[in-house]
């Protein structure tokens, strides 16, 4: 496994806000190289704004975002995605209309790697075969089950292999065994050095995938270090469960 | 390339050459059908190119034909510039009109597209007619040439077998495969990498090319050109109407639906001639409630029925 | 001054159109694109009453809106409530009524051409008036004045009784409504049926002072569609302004420049706020 490196994406002072609610409320963070980094906090206190905001789903009211240096906060979703972050949504959108390996062709075609024609075929059967769907590949996407459409979703997402890797709640929703597989998958792809960011409410996830978290509550940071730490922090606590 | 692709398009190089021969077959009355029916075919299948992927419904057709056609008119009539040199200038206007309306509202909801095509043709007719009244003076323009309706008819039928060309292209294209994605799921697309804005932009400029040439090509059909009479915003819905007759999911739909309406329409309007918005109204009514899919969809349902 | 005038008294009747258009779009999300020809509807019963029986387009105006009510009202259950059950995605219900109201838009120029081909042409009030040093037709005084009580009642019933709350509930997010206990189907077929009888109402009015023919009613919908986007849909206070600020400029352009020009007004209008502003003069940028 790899160590987390140098800084890859640095989110400085970014605010969200949407009419007079202020959904992200000037958050500050890194994320490093090879690294698995945890957003988690109460519902409702801004983890998926956040992602929302990186991937460029809409821009920031203020702050800035940026990626090697470069910088990402401003630009339009597409070129976002082009620079090298990919994403899965809170809700898995998969593509219904194309076959399986359509969906992942579409996320190599016109990403960070694009990869078009035969190339990119071979590469989505690699993927699929990689995040176990190999059996399914010839059957319809409607036949999908939960799990497996969100493991197409995250090999469309892997398809154009991303710099960045962000989750939206990608394990929320799966039974028991399903989530015990989805926790292999994704620490199959820690073990591989990938940098992702998670958004997460299932705690032993982030016990056992994430080097870091962060700790959002109403917008705003309020904790930030292992998960074991920030876990334990008074303040998180409360957070979560209000106070007595 | 897939085998049933080949199989289409050989299909269609088939037909092509089979239409070519209409003009050898009948002239009078049935060629005059013919020509249309060729016209609303090329026009149905490049507003299908656009349409059918995006689901934006387009009624910016009248707008580009009458681009097409009284430009044609302005240039020999007032210029004495060659059809020829018109033919190759007028559409590129249309194309950069494309561009503009494209870029207005092509990035937001389909709602907006649809307002803003309909009132285009009536729009630009107006500003056309003022500018033609107050700077350049009421004068008639004529489109005078060689032609017969064999040659416009062999025209339009070349312009319609290009379009069709490049739409099966495009359809194996990475351009393509963009559409079909953002026609799944718009803000998807846009995650992937996929810059929606441009490519739909992209296609309604190239629906706006070919639809403008046809308006080159039937301009000496009329002969004398007034702007009430090429910015139709009637020809407009009947491209749509025929269009969805046939079904846009597939480029081949719209001449399914062409043929048998302009059939129809021509009973229509000699027999009753007061009756014709309401004909085109209730036909709207009929295909939005009763055939969805277009005769397209019927057929498709009929094959997975008899293949399960 | 004379443009300023009657550039207000003009922006208050469309204003009420746009208000009709609204609560049709905004409540019960059809975009009704036979708005228009509802309009040439009443413009055609008034005219139509006052030929044959000299009745009074504001007699007429009371009589009619009960019945463009009634009318609207079944349109909405036979025709468009099964498109919004078919319907799988917003998407789809939006290409489906863009499409079934031009049918229905096509269908009804096609009725009333067969009523009545030519203008309709009667005068009523049409002596002239002073306000403010300016000398305007007494019939668009009263059509205004009019427009305006029934707009104030509009906005008063929205905000302060029972019924009027569960419109603007919808209007904002139909899910929750329907979670408060809000029938949104009985709703949604209520704000269609008055905004189709505000707008005939509108129709009546305007046929007082501008003649209408059967087929104009496209060109009325063009109008109450880009005031409607340019206010911001679903709100009235902004579709007001809108209206008021089209009504201003259509009559400064008709009066300074052509007359044939005012929808290229109303398209520069409209390419402006599309490029510039499409959430509308005062809508907040939705994410």
């Amino acid at each position: 496994m790899t160590k987390p490196g140098r800084p890859l994406l640095k989110v400085q002072g970014l605010t969200k806000r949407f009419g007079g609610l202020v959904a992200v409320d000037t958050m500050t963070f890194d994320v490093h190289e090879n690294e698995v980094l945890g957003l988690i906090g109460p519902n409702g206190s801004g983890k998926t704004t956040t992602m929302n905001l990186i991937s460029g789903a809409f821009p920031p009211s203020s702050g800035s975002i940026t990626m090697n240096g470069r910088r990402l906060s401003g630009l339009p979703a597409h070129k976002i995605a082009r620079e090298g972050v990919a994403r899965t949504f809170q809700l898995v959108r998969i593509l219904p209309g194309l076959s399986l390996i359509d969906n992942v062709v579409a996320g190599a075609a016109f990403g960070h790697r694009k990869r078009w024609g035969l190339e990119a075929e071979q590469f989505a059967r690699d993927l699929l075969e990689r995040i176990g769907l190999g059996d399914q590949i010839h059957l319809p996407v409607g036949s999908l089950t939960y799990i497996d459409q969100k493991r197409l979703e995250l090999a469309r997402a892997l398809a154009s292999e991303p710099k960045v890797l962000l989750l939206d709640e990608w394990l929320a929703g799966l039974n028991p065994t399903e989530l015990q597989d989805g926790i292999d998958l994704i620490s199959q792809l820690r073990q591989e050095g990938r940098t992702i960011i998670l958004v997460e409410h299932v705690m032993d996830a982030i016990r056992s995938l994430c080097d870091r978290c962060i700790v959002m509550n109403s917008g705003a940071k309020i904790a930030e270090g292992t998960p074991s730490d920030v876990l334990s922090d008074p303040e998180v606590i409360r957070a979560y469960l209000g106070d007595e | 390339m897939t085998q049933n692709g080949w199989k289409e398009l050989g299909l269609i190089a088939g037909l092509v050459v089979i239409a070519a021969f209409v003009p050898i077959m009948t002239d009078g009355y049935w060629l005059t059908i013919a020509v249309t029916a060729m016209m609303y075919i090329a026009l149905a299948t490049a507003w299908t190119l656009f349409s059918g992927p995006t689901h934006y419904i387009s009624l910016a057709t009248g707008a580009f034909f009458g681009v097409g056609g009284y430009l044609v008119a302005t240039g020999m009539s007032d210029h004495d510039i060659s059809f020829w040199t018109m033919a190759a200038v007028a559409p590129l206007v249309a194309v950069a009109l494309a561009a503009l309306v494209g870029a207005a509202t092509l990035r937001l909801s389909g709602i907006y597209f649809v307002i803003f095509t309909l009132g285009l043709a009536e729009m630009i007719r107006g500003l056309v007619s003022w500018v033609q009244n107050n700077f350049l003076g009421s004068r008639g323009l004529y489109v005078l040439t060689d032609f017969t309706e064999a040659h416009i008819y062999w025209m339009l039928l070349g312009v319609a077998a290009i379009v069709y060309l490049i739409g099966w292209l495009i359809e194996r294209s990475k351009l393509g495969f963009a559409l079909k994605i953002i026609g799944n799921d718009e803000g998807v697309a846009k995650h992937l990498g996929i810059n929606t804005a441009a490519a739909k932009v992209m296609l309604f400029m190239i629906t706006g090319y070919f639809t403008a040439l046809v308006g080159v090509i039937i301009a000496p059909r009329y002969s004398y050109i007034e702007p009430n009479l090429v910015f139709s915003p009637e020809l407009s819905f009947m491209v749509v109407i025929m269009a969805l007759l046939g079904g846009t999911q597939r480029l081949w739909g719209p001449i399914i639906g062409v043929i048998p309406f302009i059939l129809l329409w021509e009973t229509i309007t000699v027999s009753f001639p007061y009756s014709t918005t309401l004909f085109l109204g209730l036909s709207f009514l009929l295909i939005v409630y009763f055939i969805p899919n277009g005769v397209v969809g019927l057929i498709e349902k009929f094959w997975k029925r008899r293949d399960a | 001054m004379d443009i300023l005038i009657s550039g207000l008294l003009l922006g208050g009747t469309y204003a009420l159109i746009a208000m009709g258009l609204n609560l049709q779009y905004g409540v019960a999300r059809i975009m009704n694109l036979a708005n228009g020809e509802m309009l040439v509807l009443g413009a055609l019963a008034a005219f139509w009453m006052y030929s044959v029986a000299e009745l009074s387009p504001l007699v007429t105006m009371i009589v009619i809106a009960p019945v463009a009510f009634a009318g609207n009202w079944l349109i909405y259950q036979l025709l468009l409530r099964p498109l919004v059950k078919r319907a799988k995605t917003s998407g789809q219900l939006e290409v489906d009524s863009i499409l079934a109201t031009f049918g229905m838009s096509f269908a009804l120029v096609g009725i009333m051409v067969a009523i009545h081909g030519e203008y309709f042409t009667y005068s009523f009030l049409a002596s002239p008036f002073d306000i403010l040093g300016t000398t305007v037709a007494l019939n668009r005084l009263v059509a205004f004045l009019v427009a305006a009580v029934i707009g104030v009642g509009l906005v008063l019933w929205l905000n302060y009784t029972r019924p009027g709350t569960a419109v603007r509930a919808v209007s904002v997010n139909t899910e929750a409504a329907k979670l408060v206990g809000i029938n949104v189907p009985r709703v949604s077929a209520i704000a269609f049926a008055l905004g189709g009888a505000v707008t005939v109402v509108g129709g009546t009015l305007i046929s007082t002072f501008i003649t209408l023919d059967a087929s104009i009613g496209v060109i009325f919908t063009m109008k109450a569609l880009i005031i409607v986007i340019m206010g911001g849909v679903g709100d009235i206070r902004g579709s007001i302004i809108a209206a008021i600020l089209l009504g201003l400029v259509e009559t400064a352009v008709a009066t300074l420049i052509d007359p044939g020009l005012t929808l290229v007004a109303a398209y520069v209008i409209f390419l402006g706020i599309l490029l510039f502003r499409p959430q509308g003069l005062f809508g907040k940028r939705a994410s």
